[in-house]
């Protein structure tokens, strides 16, 4: 017998705990279950030419920057290039979609980005150079420094939006982060931090197959990293990130909901890394030339051609054009990269704290000591120990 | 710090007896007041008002937006003051427990540290991380880390540790202002220390950085901070009973140290001991001893000796006071201190 059944029971109904009520409906949130298209689609006739040739030009230059940065490993002039080659569609929208007051928040291999938004290459290079962590004043820029400890840029990201928000400034920000990186804690706390804040930020997965060499099967058991966003309470977009009209579009979208005070969005951007992690790596260790050679038919910049050249927006005489700009570009980063940067070994110490502390003091002049012995200069004699 | 400075008579006249968490709040709610910019953040700090009730009244007179209830993620709540400071904010973030900001590691280390640093000086990050440590309040386990000489292994970082009331209030205002990133070690078991204060009449601040002579003496020195610093005096009195005019240095801060104060004190007495809670090996006592007999060893007529936490996780509470350095241990220190050699 259960209880309805007894006696005088019959006004029961099973009701829910008292403190239960949905927060946010799950459906509006969830993201499209093929990666949203614009090229080869109806809804290409709706993009605006002048951007499409604009996006082809930014590709065809950042394809002939990841070459020249990866040449320049070969030459010793850079120490090591995570190259974003094939991934040019998401590096170049992710720059194009912001106002100059927006903030970007890169990953090491996000370099094109910063470039594309109008960074000096050899100041978004210094980092892989080893000349200085980082080669420009963020803030002068609007864009952080380039992000190697995996995600942790993103609660920055989340900070500095929330920030600009209290005080009542139009600021996006818009960071980015790799199919690897949304494993990382801070992934998950940058997340939820955006959503219960409603922050505008808008957070950019590229998803390009591979963490050095661990594929995504072995890094999430989610339908897709774009249904994330739905835990948080965030809407997920899911992109092709070689349809560099699709990307446009989609980070567009996003960033307007941010800067209506809508909150953040998860654009998860389907994509693949066609080098290997950087020039130190082999990727032949853990994936075939098969799977390589199908994306190679799948490359942002021919997607984007064959767009332009079937509508008759484009013709052998423009790609020569668009490739002349890129290769000047390239010649100019040879040789300004040609050039031994200038260091001084002191400022090792300039920047640790605002004042230096006693025993920065104290090894500065050690150090000084040592490259006056090393230059024969007649310096100032070293500080004396234990003073 | 603009708080303009009471005379010492002014300061008695208005002093009352006030606990340390009061003069810390005191130093919260002036530095807010003082600085729109100035941001509280962290798990329990607004309707609460913190675990230790440090943060009382500030959302209420500062609402949400200055004094944050965050999501329960100790990361995040550093990685999003990161975000802040660089968009010109002051977050000051409090970390619940000693063991519970070790999720905030990372972003102290790789980001808080080192932005100055890896920005050329174009982006310093104005962030102070309270962190209530240490033992001796019978918390249960992961509630009584002493974890300074994680931070103080960092470059970058600054880290104090107040002992006194009025220590509490003045530090904390420093670390506040300092546009360098700011460690600050809350001792819990001095929370509800008391001393007569006048949070009207603040005493003049020193910068960060400078150690003080809280008992002169002529024996020996006993180098400490934090909540080893009452039983460093307790210890001192003590020793009065064995002929032993001990001078009892509290350092408020490990980053910077203030080796010129540490150096003097030792030279006139020729001996010293350091004592702190954290554990030995590896412990800040290691770093103190071996700049003493850099700078001193001419002077010292024994080896600096340490009287710090024993090697191993902290015990549970039951059991925390066989760990804990108390009085006999430090003068039997002392008494190690090869007094012999003087007869």
């Amino acid at each position: 017998m259960t209880v309805q059944e007894l006696p005088g029971a019959a006004a029961y109904r099973p009701t829910p705990p008292p403190a239960w009520k949905p927060l946010t409906d799950p459906a509006p949130l969830l993201p499209d279950p093929e990666p949203y298209r614009v090229l080869g689609t109806d809804a290409v006739a709706d993009v605006d030419p002048e951007l499409l040739l604009r996006l082809y030009a930014e590709l065809v230059r950042g394809r002939r920057y990841n070459a020249q940065a990866t040449a320049l490993t070969k030459q010793g002039r850079l120490a090591v290039y995570p190259s974003s080659t094939g991934q040019e569609a998401c590096e170049i929208a992710a720059a194009l979609v912001l106002e100059d007051r927006d903030w970007l928040f890169p990953s090491y291999r996000d370099t094109l980005a910063a470039v594309a938004r109008g960074l000096d290459p050899v100041e978004a290079l210094t980092l892989l150079r080893g000349d200085r962590h980082t080669g420009y004043d963020p803030r002068e820029h609007r864009i952080a420094p380039l992000c190697t400890p995996l995600a942790t840029q993103l609660p920055h990201a989340v900070g500095l939006a929330h920030a600009a928000r209290l005080k009542g400034d139009d600021v996006v920000a818009l960071a980015m982060v790799g199919d690897g990186g949304t494993s990382e804690g801070d992934f998950h706390e940058a997340l939820n931090f955006a959503a219960v804040w409603r922050a505008p930020v808008v957070f950019l997965v590229q998803n390009n197959g591979f963490a050095i060499s661990v594929p995504l099967a072995k890094q999430t058991a989610a339908p897709s990293l774009a249904h994330k966003a739905v835990g948080y309470g965030m809407p997920g977009r899911l992109v092709d990130g070689n349809d560099a009209a699709a990307m446009h579009q989609v980070l567009s979208e996003a960033v307007a909901r941010a800067r209506r005070g809508d909150g953040p969005t998860l654009v998860e951007a389907v994509t693949y890394r066609m080098e290997a992690h950087t020039n130190a790596d082999d990727a032949t260790r853990y994936r075939g030339d098969g799977e390589v050679e199908a994306w190679r038919a799948h490359d942002p910049i021919s997607l984007l051609e064959r767009e332009l050249t079937g509508r008759g927006l484009l013709d052998e005489d423009g790609i020569g054009t668009v490739r002349e700009a890129a290769e000047r570009m390239a010649e100019g980063l040879r040789e300004q990269m040609n050039a031994d940067p200038a260091l001084d070994p002191m400022d090792l110490f300039s920047h640790v704290y605002e004042e230096q502390t006693g025993q920065l003091r104290e090894q500065a002049a050690r150090l000084r000591a040592e490259l006056d012995a090393e230059h024969g200069a007649d310096g100032e004699s070293p500080a004396e120990e234990g003073r | 710090m603009s708080t303009v400075a009471a005379t010492a008579g002014e300061r008695t006249a208005r002093a009352r007896p006030a606990t340390m968490a009061q003069a810390l709040g005191r130093a919260l709610r002036d530095a807010m007041a003082e600085d729109p910019a100035v941001h509280v953040l962290g798990e329990d700090v607004g309707t609460l008002g913190g675990v230790f009730r440090v943060t009382d009244g500030l959302a209420k007179e500062f609402g949400d937006d200055r004094c944050t209830d965050t999501p329960l993620a100790e990361a995040g709540i550093l990685g999003a003051a990161v975000g802040m400071a660089m968009y010109g904010l002051r977050p000051v973030v409090e970390m619940q427990f000693d063991a519970f900001a070790y999720p905030a590691f990372e972003q102290l280390i790789s980001h808080v540290a080192k932005m100055r640093n890896r920005t050329g000086g174009a982006m310093p990050l104005p962030i102070t991380v309270r962190v209530p440590y240490g033992g001796g309040i019978g918390g249960v386990e992961h509630h009584s880390d002493s974890s300074e000489a994680y931070y103080m292994a960092t470059p970058g970082l600054h880290v104090v540790m107040p002992a006194t009331v009025e220590d509490a209030y003045g530090l904390l205002r420093e670390s506040i202002a300092s546009d360098d990133p700011v460690v600050f070690l809350e001792p819990k078991r001095l929370y509800w220390s008391k001393a007569d204060w006048s949070p009207e009449a603040p005493a003049p601040v020193e910068p960060i950085g400078r150690a003080v002579v809280r008992r002169p003496g002529r024996s020996a020195t006993l180098i400490t901070y934090g909540p080893s610093l009452p039983v460093c005096l307790e210890a001192a009195e003590a020793a009065t009973a064995e002929g032993w005019d001990l001078e009892v240095v509290d350092l408020r801060s490990l980053v910077p140290f203030d080796d010129e104060t540490v150096a003097a004190s030792v030279r006139r007495t020729g001996r010293a001991v350091v004592v702190h809670e954290s554990s030995g090996f590896g412990g800040p006592g290691g770093e103190i001893a071996a700049r003493v007999t850099e700078r001193c060893f001419h002077h010292l007529e024994a080896p600096v000796l340490r009287v710090a936490g024993f090697d191993i996780p902290y015990p549970p509470p039951m059991q925390e006071r066989h760990h804990l350095p108390g009085v006999d241990r430090v003068l039997d220190a002392v008494a190690r201190l090869q007094w012999e050699a003087e007869s």
